[in-house]
């Protein structure tokens, strides 16, 4: 399969009044085209940053220290802004968490999503009008031609969600980055936007980045996931590899606390206790070792490499090393 | 929408009622009539005059009296000017008055929104500072203060530029200067944040995130947005600049509304200072209404309804 | 893979949960005061604010009976001999048309300036605190009536209103302050009950009422402490606006009487001579200027300090 993007060590830090936060400090995976991928975490992961990254739109000051960003063999870190701008919105969508409030209240939801094609495509005011009447066709938007002279406000979230993949997607770009694009949203909401990212998948032959902090999300999106945690990858493998043989402590808790309807009654939910690591001054360790039922005295002290554990399937964890204990992970087996 | 102007046409009807009402009784409540000052009229002449204006008459009649003239559009005569009606007088005086404030409200929007828009994009450069150095003083050094600053340097020492009088644009630029002086570092400050505060909004990541150049991002997506509290801001701009004319014209010798208010006080003008505040109001309260409307031309989330 | 040399099997010893400390990260924890003090004190520009405040507060309550003291002149001493001196070594300040020292006046005029400051804020406070709490306090059609009051009051241009106030009263501070007090309570009024508004959906209200208190303690005890933060800024930034006003009464002629003088009456007198006496104009104009600067950066440094939003 043909690449469509490598990130090779990539570091991002802000740097403020109090010193350099190092948001994510050496982060690798790549995507193949027409792959769909998850990159999980809870907030703070570095696993936003990462992504806006990609798309080089950090605070003002934010800055990519080190590391590669090759989209189609381009390195988009180095790419000069005005080049950058032919990428966004054209070859690279982007979605957001929050869809009250990522469209513009002053301006119709009809120019909103004409903008990108006329600016990218070179369009017509009248075809963009024809493109975006499709677009919000097909991503379910009932009497798409009246709607398009409205205003967000006149949408509910979910409808707001689908003008925002709408608009994403308007150019047929090949990526798209959904940064957690059904947190904000009711839980009937939230599956139908994932069935419509399937679907639209398939039609428009996009590869997808899901950026997200819930595992039930990306099960059946993604072929493959990153968890993120404390600005590095924690453990990358396929979906099947990070759901039944999970390798590292901080996965083990992410799925527990995926709620598992058959069991409702049975368990609770387990949180993981205390707080991510302060990037001000990120440990010397494993930044999870803190909060780490099984850490060690190396956690403390060395940061852990990627253990190979199969193909594909790395974790970054002391306890793959051939001298550790051996640990049964704690998880619910079954019908996730 | 008509249903809103109706509505708002009403509410302005019931405030110009209030307004009219206070003006009156709390002029009749004023010590000292309009013929005691100076030297005292023999008693006779006094009486006569009181019995020419209506002024001996019981107080509400003299209300209602008013009230009929009023909704003709007649003010009623000057007291001090013998032979002149308040609608002339302000016909005559308030031209001066509306040129001066019109060119103030024009320049403290073009200018102040300008410099606000410097500032927010250049945050914390120099560009920054020195706008809001200069808005800073705008809004903490009085208005007569930077009158009489701006005619001790340009016309008495520079001589450049008539100091009192109001014969062409010339004598309309330190005037016009001093009046808009508040509200242009107003408008400059308010815009200023304003921006900073949309521009960290969400639909600024996703305008960006489409590709659209940093022109389109900060002209099209963001500084409409940013106006919206600046459209709020015209009613109280009005208002100040209307205000800053009485002193404004004062010092520059300005033959305006503002001057004659401050004058017909000084007269106990009961006539002319209840027709020149029932003016000021009604042309305030038309303001309002004018914003509130383009309040919703520019914000689609504001419902015009009942 | 290069993992190191030195690992030897020691490390892989479990830590035990007693030696991790989970909240390392956390921030001591302060006070909601504590942190508003910490921030402002931070804020280069509100804190000369502040200092200025204190400092030509300190002078105003001080200053002229130490001239009294020392010199035997108070506002009033007329001197024909020293009429019209520019500043010097005597006359800081310089002197008027009657001898007067400028800068005896000018510190007089703090006395009668920033107590129509004060006090017109501290009457703003009373009534807007009073009437915006009730308004949003128990909201509905009283909240309603109330509010298009305040919205037909706001559309009428005030300081015309303040002149006719002066022009009924005899003229001298009371007056001053009483019209004042009638026209510029409105803005607190409309925050406070703001506030209340947003405030009194919150659970801890919700828990009072629950516990059985009454309306007038929820409302003293409760709701008012925590719209604190947006009424001592607004009272802050008032004070400005009230010295401003009064200057302005002042200059048009309708200020404290003669001889007495607040900065507004010293700048007005000043204007006729100001082609030959620019300096007559100087102080005053830089006296009620610095004063509002003043205050206003310490009010605009509250703000930042109080908002609770702004909190990193």
């Amino acid at each position: 399969m043909e690449r469509l993007l490598e990130i090779k060590n990539l570091r991002t830090s802000f740097f403020t009044h109090v010193g350099e936060v190092q948001a994510v400090r050496g982060v690798s995976f790549h995507l193949d085209k027409g792959e769909a991928i998850g990159i999980v975490g809870e907030s703070g992961s570095g696993k936003s940053i990462t992504m806006m990254s990609v798309m080089r739109l950090l605070a003002d000051n934010g800055k990519i220290v080190e590391g590669e960003i090759l989209f189609e063999g381009r390195d988009l870190a180095k790419l000069p802004e005005n080049e950058m701008q032919k990428v966004r919105g054209n070859e690279i969508g982007m979605i957001f968490q929050d869809p009250m409030t990522s469209l513009n209240p002053v301006l119709t939801v009809g120019d909103q999503l004409m903008e990108p094609l006329i600016k990218h495509k070179k369009m017509s005011k009248e075809e963009a009008f024809n493109r975006a009447v499709h677009m919000l066709e097909l991503v379910g938007i009932p009497s798409p031609k009246s709607r398009m002279s409205q205003y967000p406000h006149e949408f509910s979230g979910g409808m707001r969600q689908r003008v925002m993949i709408a608009m994403a997607l308007a150019c047929e770009p090949k990526l798209l980055i959904a940064d957690e694009p059904t947190t904000a949203l009711d839980v009937t909401i939230q599956a139908q936007i994932l069935e419509l990212m399937k679907d639209l998948k398939q039609k428009i032959n996009t590869s997808i980045i899901l950026i997200t902090h819930d595992l039930g999300v990306v099960a059946d999106l993604c072929s493959r996931i990153n968890v993120m945690y404390g600005g590095l990858i924690a453990e990358t493998g396929t979906t099947r590899d990070i759901f039944y043989n999970p390798k590292h402590p901080y996965t083990w808790g992410l799925l527990n606390s995926v709620p598992n309807p058959k069991n409702l009654v049975k368990e609770r939910l387990k949180p993981i206790d205390g707080q991510p690591p302060d990037l001000l001054k990120p440990p010397a360790g494993c930044p999870f070792a803190p909060r780490c039922q099984y850490a060690m005295r190396i956690c403390m002290t060395q940061r852990p490499p990627l253990f190979e554990i199969g193909e594909g399937h790395k974790a970054a964890c002391w306890l793959n090393h051939k001298d550790a204990p051996k640990v049964e992970a704690p998880i619910r087996r079954g019908d996730l | 929408m008509i249903n809103y102007i109706i509505k708002r046409l009403v509410t302005s009807v019931i405030t110009l009622f209030v307004v009219l009402t206070a003006t009156f009784f709390l002029m009749h409540a004023l010590p000292g009539g309009p013929f005691d000052n100076e030297k005292p009229l023999p008693p006779k002449i006094k009486a006569n005059l009181e019995a020419k204006y209506g002024l001996n008459k019981p107080l509400y009649e003299q209300y209602v009296m008013y009230l009929k003239n009023l909704s003709r559009g007649d003010l009623g005569p000057t007291l001090k000017y013998e032979g002149r009606t308040v609608n002339e007088m302000i016909a005559y005086s308030f031209p001066a008055s509306a040129k001066l404030g019109a060119v103030s409200i024009i320049f403290s929007l073009i200018l102040g929104i300008y410099l606000g828009v410097v500032a927010a994009l250049n945050q914390g450069k120099w560009q920054d500072r020195l706008v809001m150095v200069i808005a800073t003083l705008g809004v903490t050094v009085p208005s007569f203060v930077i009158a009489t600053l701006l005619m001790y340097v340009f016309s008495v020492k520079l001589r450049l530029l008539p100091s009192s009088g109001f014969a062409g644009p010339k004598y309309m630029i330190l005037p016009a200067l001093a009046l808009s002086g508040y509200s242009l570092s107003f408008i400059a400050r308010l815009t200023r944040s304003s921006l900073l505060d949309v521009i960290r909004q969400d639909y600024i990541r996703t305008a960006k995130a489409k590709g659209l150049s940093r022109n389109v991002v900060i002209y099209k997506h963001a500084l409409r947005n940013a106006l919206i509290p600046v459209v709020t801001y015209l009613g109280p701009l009005v208002a100040g600049v209307l205000t800053g004319s009485f002193v404004i014209e004062k010092i520059f010798a300005i033959p305006g509304l503002g001057r004659e208010f401050v004058t017909s006080i000084g007269n106990r003008d009961f006539m002319l200072i209840m027709g020149t505040t029932i003016f000021y109001s009604t042309l305030l309260v038309v303001c309002n209404l004018i914003v509130d409307l383009l309040y919703a031309v520019i914000d689609p989330r504001i419902k015009l309804e009942a | 893979m290069d993992i190191n040399m030195d690992i030897t099997k020691d490390m892989f010893e479990r830590v035990p949960e007693s030696e991790k400390d989970l909240n390392t990260i956390v921030r001591p924890s302060e006070t909601y005061w504590q942190d508003a003090w910490r921030r402002l004190k931070q804020n280069k520009l509100a804190m000369f604010g502040l200092y200025f405040v204190l400092f030509i507060t300190l002078l105003a309550i001080v200053g002229p009976p130490l001239v009294k003291m020392f010199r035997g002149i108070d506002y009033a001493t007329q001197n024909y001999k020293y009429s019209n001196q520019p500043p010097n070594s005597k006359f800081w300040f310089g002197t008027d048309m009657f001898g007067r020292d400028i800068f005896v006046r000018v510190l007089y005029g703090a006395r009668i300036s920033l107590t129509v400051g004060y006090a017109a804020s501290v009457l703003n406070l009373v009534i807007g605190v009073l009437y915006g709490g009730i308004s949003g306090y128990f909201g509905g059609k009283v909240d309603l009536i109330m509010m298009r009051i305040v919205d037909i009051l706001y559309s009428i241009p005030m300081m015309i209103y303040v002149i006719l106030l002066m022009l009924i009263f005899k003229p001298g501070l009371g007056s001053i302050l009483v019209a004042l007090a009638i026209a510029y309570w409105l803005s607190m009024a409309r925050i406070v009950r703001a506030q209340i508004l947003s405030l009194k959906q919150q659970e801890f209200v919700l828990a009072a009422r629950t516990l059985g208190a009454s309306n007038a303690r929820i409302l003293l005890r409760h709701l008012i402490p925590n719209s604190m933060g947006p009424i001592i800024v607004t009272l802050t930034l008032s004070v400005p606006s009230a010295i401003f006003t009064e200057s302005f009464l002042s200059f048009i002629g309708l200020g404290v009487s003669v001889p007495k003088a607040s900065w507004g009456t010293l700048a007005s007198e000043a204007l006729e001579g100001l082609q030959v006496y620019p300096y007559q104009l100087l102080f005053p104009a830089l006296a009620i200027s610095l004063t509002i600067l003043a205050f206003n950066f310490l009010g605009d440094g509250l703000r930042d300090a109080l908002d609770p939003k702004m909190r990193k």
